[in-house]
């Protein structure tokens, strides 16, 4: 029996500072009960000398300085895990909360997990079809890949990860090895019961693992959220070789309850009061996915932030961008025009789609139609601006084309319902009738033969 | 014995010690985990540990090496990939599996496998600092050269029959002033915080050629010089690095993947390895050097890698090849500084960044150059460093700070990234201070009109920037016909000459003299076309004759060893425009 330390020297906010205690261990994980028997978990932020400093996950309300007893576990944090946690939901710390008892373990695992070795890896090829033409054909989501959405409060972002998961899961060619693992920060109990019924209602939900930290959770436990929901990831990929597709939302609630740590902490903030390591930090999470060299298994995430005022400089998908491989980006003149999903397609971007799609894997015109595709509509952009100055009557014939291909591009490719699941081909020969809007000399992106071969010079009478 | 006394973060300090000397290279704990010493003060040194200090307690040993954090130089260095203080990331996955533990001690370099050596020197030879004593091929294409120690000096008084040895194997012995002995092996050990000495810098006139039009025609960069790539996410930073490790002209390339993502690393890997070099006909990965510590790896050692990195460089440059650098990305390591800065409770400057940010980031900067080696080689360090701005504002302190200590600005644009232009350099906020070095040069290898073609160029672009700001306010008909030429002829530039297809087999890498020509070809097309406009013909008729269109797709249609084809395109061209004039002012 280890020795149990009673008693605290100081309490502030969610941190409490223990003298006189012996052979601590940094980042050791500690096991706190108060007087009327209840527990909570902490871990060793620092040690000097014989005082430590313990981060109480569940908050340091009702502790006092005579009222606890401590007990160091001796271990880091550690995640039970084996195939049943699928279908099971756990709380932020990885506790089951379903009622349904405690996971009988196979193995237990260090939440913070080890960086991969880029060795190790293997680069990431293989697409997933998600049904979604603006996905699918200009930011292909690659089995591997971290891939966030960046939205806003109020964006139909859960809608267009439920049907990314709903959508991805039929292409899956036997549903075996495919799970979900979704981890809900700060999220309010009705998006996470969302999620759960959205699950439920398209067969997946036993093979979903939740682990939900709502709104009105400890704000301290979120900070252990998606470590939890990336080790059983790990587990779920590597060793028990399944596909798993990760959710996070929201990030942004994640990296806030990093900032108020940190900042009970008297650390020196960086940009917008976030730290400094909040880069470090982020990356600990997302680098977590990916596909080792000789397993079957992968993790694709699909992190979920909001803006803060939708502004994409904030530190947050600022930060992010940097770190994940490209981002969906949505947006709420688009939202409000009745467009769903309503994706922005010029600044959303898939960094490993140029090696995943094409010949063996897509079609073998892909990179054309959608390279030419993403210029057309720059130019779109250009041609809306000078009309918002000039009017809409004296532009160019050349930019009306543009002004009505933009129109039908947002009608009929980046608009689909929330159920309809378009095959690629689907959606690339969409592409090229959509293109055919614009004179053949506009299309400068496009190799000549191709272009005879695909050109529809009839396309006009397809769109209205 | 000293002990650990407090454990916060990376940061781990010792109590009442006078044992260690500043930037010395600790073990630390039972794990023997590696650390630097980075504060010292009469009550307690203050170590930097490069791996993750989950589980430490105080009270384990810290042991001192004696020695400053150092890398190992030696054959075995080419074509491997290391973390942020040297170790082998391959063998690193043999004893631990896919993920990196601590404590892994490994050599740097591989100790077993044996390189055919040639011993240059015989006995009775005087030697000072830097002069070879053996060389061994390292790869097929590079031949390693082991040269004694920058402080070493002496006469050779024993070697080795000619033969094959390890790394550590004594191939001479040497007798210094003093009297001691010492033996020479193939590799020897520098500090990496600390330059390598050289005899002397010299001019910088040889351009690195990238074959990247946007910047060998435009926004230049010399051989030993300095490059900064500054742009938000999505603007190709990573594209633009890994095209110019592919194509640049230097021997060696050291890729230093600071705080990035761990698939793009795999990517590098995967892409060189397929990847015939043009030159020696060899792959790529003969003349590549790695080092991977990517965004999760510890912060500590993504400090390190940067400087472990150019000291790999500085050795190679020593034996006399030409090195480019690219690190990618310095704001990750600036944010390393930073980090590391808030664990001490320095004083913060601007941002959080500590305030000694723009001298750490003029020193590395300083560590490039075009130098005669203390052997009397010649050799170049070229660095070219990624920078990504938070925010993407330029303003912020690791972009301004750069800005100060390189020659050379390639700004990456978002809007010409949204609009897939790629390389999305910005022609208008980029600057590159190596053209007058670099002038004669291309005056006496490529064609002497070259400086006058790159000038006629930039002024077309620089005329059509004034005129957007125009026709954004009230579009292109009002603008008179010359005017509207101008327009034109600019988006041929743009489209046709400054953007440039990566995965194009003939647009990837294009030599000087085809980027000469074509240039020659657009100015050929404007001043024909001016005539046609001086002689009263719409800018709009001049374009339905297809000649502009035709001209954009040249990066494309003539291939790279064909420079005849431009001959029989200009005589098209002013064919073309001739008949043209003929039928419009005829009617």
């Amino acid at each position: 029996m280890s020795l149990h330390y009673v008693g605290l020297k100081e309490i502030n906010g969610p941190l409490v500072v223990l003298d006189d205690v012996d052979d601590v261990a940094y980042d050791e994980v500690v096991d706190i009960r108060l007087e009327d028997g209840t527990e909570r978990i902490g871990r060793v932020v620092e040690v000097a000398g014989r005082r430590a400093v313990l981060q109480v996950f569940e908050g340091t309300k009702s502790l006092s300085l005579k009222n606890t007893k401590t007990r160091f576990l001796g271990k880091p944090m550690e995640l039970p895990l084996s195939p049943e946690i699928l279908g099971r939901v756990f709380n932020g710390a990885g506790r089951p909360i379903d009622g349904l008892g405690e996971i009988f373990p196979e193995k237990t695992a260090d939440i913070n997990g080890h960086p991969l070795n880029p060795v190790s890896r293997t680069y990431p090829r293989n697409y997933i079809n998600t049904g979604i033409s603006s996905i699918d054909a200009l930011m292909t989501l690659i089995r591997g890949q971290k891939l966030p959405i960046f939205s806003g409060s109020g964006l139909s972002h859960n809608k267009l990860a439920v049907q990314i998961v709903r959508q991805a899961k039929i292409a899956e060619e036997n549903g075996q090895g495919f799970a979900v693992v979704f981890a809900a920060m700060g999220v309010k109990n009705d998006v996470a019961d969302y999620f759960r019924r959205s699950f439920e209602e398209s067969g997946v939900l036993q093979r979903v693992v939740m682990f939900l930290n709502l709104s009105n959770d400890p704000i301290i436990e979120r900070i252990l959220t998606p470590r939890c929901a990336l080790t059983a990831a790990e587990y779920l990929a590597y060793e028990r070789n399944m596909h798993i597709l990760v959710i996070l939302t929201d990030m942004t609630s994640y990296a806030e309850a990093v900032r108020e740590f940190s900042s009970s902490k008297g650390e020196i903030p960086a940009r917008k009061g976030f730290p400094g390591y909040l880069y470090s930090d982020l990356a600990s999470i997302y680098e977590r996915a990916g596909v080792i060299n000789g397993s079957e298994g992968s993790i694709t995430q699909i992190p979920i932030l909001t803006m803060p005022n939708d502004d994409i400089t904030h530190p947050v998908p600022d930060l992010t961008g940097y770190i994940t491989e490209g981002q969906i980006v949505l947006d709420r003149g688009l939202e409000q025009s009745g467009i769903y999903p309503p994706i922005s397609v010029l600044p959303s971007l898939s960094r490993l789609m140029k090696d995943g799609i094409g010949e063996g894997y897509t079609r073998a015109d892909h990179s054309s139609v959608s390279n030419q595709l993403f210029a057309a509509y720059a130019k779109v952009s250009d041609a809306r601006a000078l009309a918002s100055v000039i009017g809409e009557d004296e532009l160019s014939e050349l930019d009306k084309a543009y002004m009505y291909f933009g129109k039908m591009f947002e009608k009929y490719f980046v608009s689909q319902r929330d159920d309809e699941n378009r095959s690629i081909e689907e959606t690339l020969d969409l592409g090229w009738n959509l293109l055919s809007l614009l004179p053949k000399s506009a299309l400068d992106r496009v190799d000549e033969k191709l272009l005879e071969e695909k050109y529809n010079p009839n396309a006009a009478e397809l769109f209205n | 014995m000293n002990k650990i006394y407090s454990i916060n973060g990376p940061v781990v300090k010792v109590k009442d010690t006078d044992d260690f000397s500043m930037l010395e290279m600790v073990h630390v704990g039972e794990k023997k985990l590696v650390g630097e010493v980075i504060a010292i003060n009469s009550d307690e040194t203050t170590i930097q540990v490069y791996e993750s200090t989950t589980g430490l307690k105080p009270g384990e040993p810290v042991t001192g090496s004696g020695m400053p954090m150092s890398a190992t130089l030696g054959p075995g260095i080419l074509s491997n990939i290391f973390d942020g203080i040297e170790r082998p990331l391959r063998r690193l996955e043999e004893i631990s599996g896919a993920f990196i533990t601590e404590g892994s001690d490994v050599p740097s370099l591989d100790t077993e496998k044996k390189y055919s050596v040639t011993v240059k020197v015989k006995v009775g030879d005087k030697l000072n600092g830097g002069d070879i004593y053996a060389v061994c091929p390292e790869t097929p294409v590079i031949e390693h050269r082991c040269m004694l120690r920058p402080n070493l000096s002496g006469e050779i008084i024993w070697t080795a029959p000619d033969g094959d040895y390890t790394v550590n194997d004594t191939v001479a012995k040497i007798k210094k002033p003093d009297g001691t002995e010492e033996e020479l092996t193939l590799c020897q050990r520098w500090p990496i915080k600390q330059a390598r000495p050289f005899m002397e810098r010299l001019p910088i006139d040889k351009p690195l050629i990238t074959g990247q039009r946007v910047i060998d025609t435009v926004l230049p960069i010399a051989k030993g010089g300095t490059a900064a790539i500054p742009g938000g996410f999505g603007t190709g930073k990573t594209m633009t690095q890994h095209q110019l490790a592919k194509w640049c002209d230097a021997d060696i390339i050291v890729y230093i993947g600071c705080g990035e993502r761990g698939n793009e690393m795999t990517q590098v890997l995967e892409e060189f390895s397929e990847l015939v070099d043009p030159r020696t006909g060899k792959a790529l990965t003969d003349r590549t050097i790695l080092i991977a510590n990517t965004s999760n790896m510890p912060v500590a050692a993504r400090e390190a890698s940067i400087y472990t990195g150019i000291t790999l460089a500085e050795y190679y440059r020593d034996m006399g090849y030409h090195i480019a650098i690219m690190a990618d990305s310095t704001s990750r390591w600036a944010e390393a500084l930073r980090e590391i800065s808030g664990r001490l409770e320095e004083m913060p400057a601007e941002e959080g960044f500590p305030a000694y940010l723009p001298s750490r980031i003029s020193e590395f900067y300083e560590r490039a150059g075009y130098v005669r080696s203390l052997n009397g080689e010649e050799g170049s360090v070229t660095i070219i460093g990624a920078v990504s701005p938070q925010g993407s504002d330029f303003s912020e302190p690791v972009t301004q700070n750069t800005k100060r200590f390189v020659r050379c600005f390639w700004a990456l644009d978002k809007s010409l990234a949204y609009a897939r232009h790629y390389p999305a350099i910005n022609w208008n906020d980029s600057y590159s201070e190596y053209m007058d070095d670099l002038g004669s040069y291309y005056e006496k290898n490529v064609d002497g009109n070259f400086l006058n073609y790159r000038l006629e160029i930039t002024k077309l672009l620089h005329e059509e920037n004034k005129l957007m700001e125009i026709v954004k306010l009230i579009g292109s008909d009002v603008l008179p016909e010359d005017q509207k030429l101008t327009i034109e002829i600019a988006r041929v530039i743009r489209v046709g000459f400054l953007q440039q297809n990566a995965y194009h087999k003939e647009d990837t890498y294009v030599p000087l003299e085809k980027q000469f020509l074509m240039m020659g070809t657009i100015l050929k097309l404007y001043e024909q076309a001016q005539k046609a406009v001086d002689a009263g013909v719409n800018t709009a008729e001049i374009i339905k004759t297809g000649l502009f269109e035709k001209v954009i797709k040249i990066k494309y249609d003539i291939p790279n060893d064909k420079p005849e084809m431009f001959d029989s395109l200009n005589d098209e061209i002013e064919q073309g425009i001739k008949n043209l004039m003929q039928e419009v002012l005829s009617v």
